[in-house]
């Protein structure tokens, strides 16, 4: 899922300043799991706006909708109402919310969240992460360990050498991948892989060729 | 407004398995305390949500105390520890809004601990009239703690 975190008060006030008729627009889905943007936030949210909006006189009326997904059209049509009715929209979707809502609608929509990761959650209220859509997926080589994401230095053909224990050089506080990719390799008896040298990825399937577009002909009519 | 003659509106969340017992046991001991509190039981502090204290606090409340069960002592294992967790996030929220964190407390006590839980109430008053009403309070707030949440 994707994992977001929420902008503190003051600078949405500075995102929101001179605006009045406020739509705070949750998104059910990837933001709602990662407490960053779900009905709950929207409401906490809301009312910390209103408390910073009469302590400095700025006059907001915000108005919480939270709708299942942002990034869909289906859904964003029901916050149609609400969206016209209002002045801004802030959005606490991930970044691909922000932008549907955006292309949909004639009015400002500004972002209250900080889109992270794509990742998961590894335990109680700790999310990592595990891919960044590089466009060409080779964790069938690495026992399903992501170098390209989890490694600091992208190496598909580690360890680099530089791990402490069983740390990341780069960040004490993560494992090296290339141990946890040995480990499993090991495990699951298929560390021949790593006898094999991998040739320099190539990049063009990410996001280094500009945006990219999925088509899929079969289903379009 | 002076602060001399304002009387703060304290709202207490109290679990009914410790501090509500509590606040009953104080008024068997026939232990005084100001008329300021207004009490609600909940059922676990776990079952209070960031959303009720902002909303007692957009309300005009001038202060919230959560009154849980002492850690590890929970009746359903860790409502407590989460409650803690809520207040520290709700502080945060009431800072960046311009708020006083102070304004927004968890204790801890047990059924039995009737004369700290009035010592509590009086210590979180104290602090409330130091910070003086909260500039949330709307025109037609009765200043004397007559407002209903």
């Amino acid at each position: 899922m994707i994992v977001a975190q929420r902008k503190k008060i003051p600078e949405l006030v500075d995102i929101l300043k001179g605006r009045k008729k406020i739509l705070l627009l949750g998104c059910g889905t990837c933001v709602t799991v990662c407490l960053a943007g779900g009905e709950r936030e929207v409401s906490i949210n809301a009312s910390a706006l209103r408390i910073a909006s009469r302590l400095k006189h700025l006059a907001f009326e915000v108005e919480e909708l939270t709708i299942e997904r942002q990034c869909d059209n289906v859904f964003i049509e029901k916050a149609a109402d609400a969206i016209k009715r209002n002045d801004v929209v802030l959005s606490l979707g991930c970044g691909a919310g922000v932008q549907a809502i955006a292309e949909r609608y004639d009015k400002p929509v500004y972002a209250g969240l900080d889109t992270t990761f794509i990742g998961i959650l590894e335990e109680r209220a700790t999310w990592t992460e595990k891919c960044i859509a590089c466009g060409k997926c080779v964790l069938h080589e690495y026992g399903g360990i992501c170098p390209v994401t989890r490694c600091a230095k992208h190496m598909l053909n580690g360890p680099c050498g530089g791990s402490r224990e069983d740390r990341c050089e780069v960040r004490a506080d993560r494992p090296c991948a290339w141990q946890i990719i040995y480990q499993r390799l090991k495990a699951i008896g298929e560390l021949d892989r790593l006898k094999t040298i991998k040739p320099p990825k190539n990049w063009n399937a990410s996001i280094h060729g500009g945006s990219r577009m999925v088509i899929r002909e079969d289903h379009r009519i | 407004m002076s602060n001399q003659r304002f009387e703060p509106l304290l709202i207490a969340f109290c679990c009914q398995y410790c501090s509500y017992s509590a606040a009953d046991l104080a008024g068997s001991m026939r232990l005084q305390y100001p008329p300021n509190v207004r009490i609600v039981r909940t059922p676990c502090t776990g079952r209070l949500e960031v959303e009720f204290f902002m909303k007692a606090f957009e309300k005009g409340a001038d202060g919230i105390l959560v009154a849980g069960c002492l850690e590890g002592g929970c009746h359903f294992t860790e409502g407590n520890l989460l409650a803690r967790g809520r207040v520290g996030y709700t502080r945060k929220f009431l800072s960046e809004s311009g708020l006083e964190e102070e304004r927004i407390r968890m204790i801890n006590i047990s059924a039995a601990q009737a004369r700290p839980l009035v010592d509590y109430i009086n210590e979180m008053l104290a602090t409330l009239k130091t910070l003086g009403p909260s500039p949330l309070k709307s025109a037609n707030t009765p200043i004397n703690a007559e407002m209903r949440i």
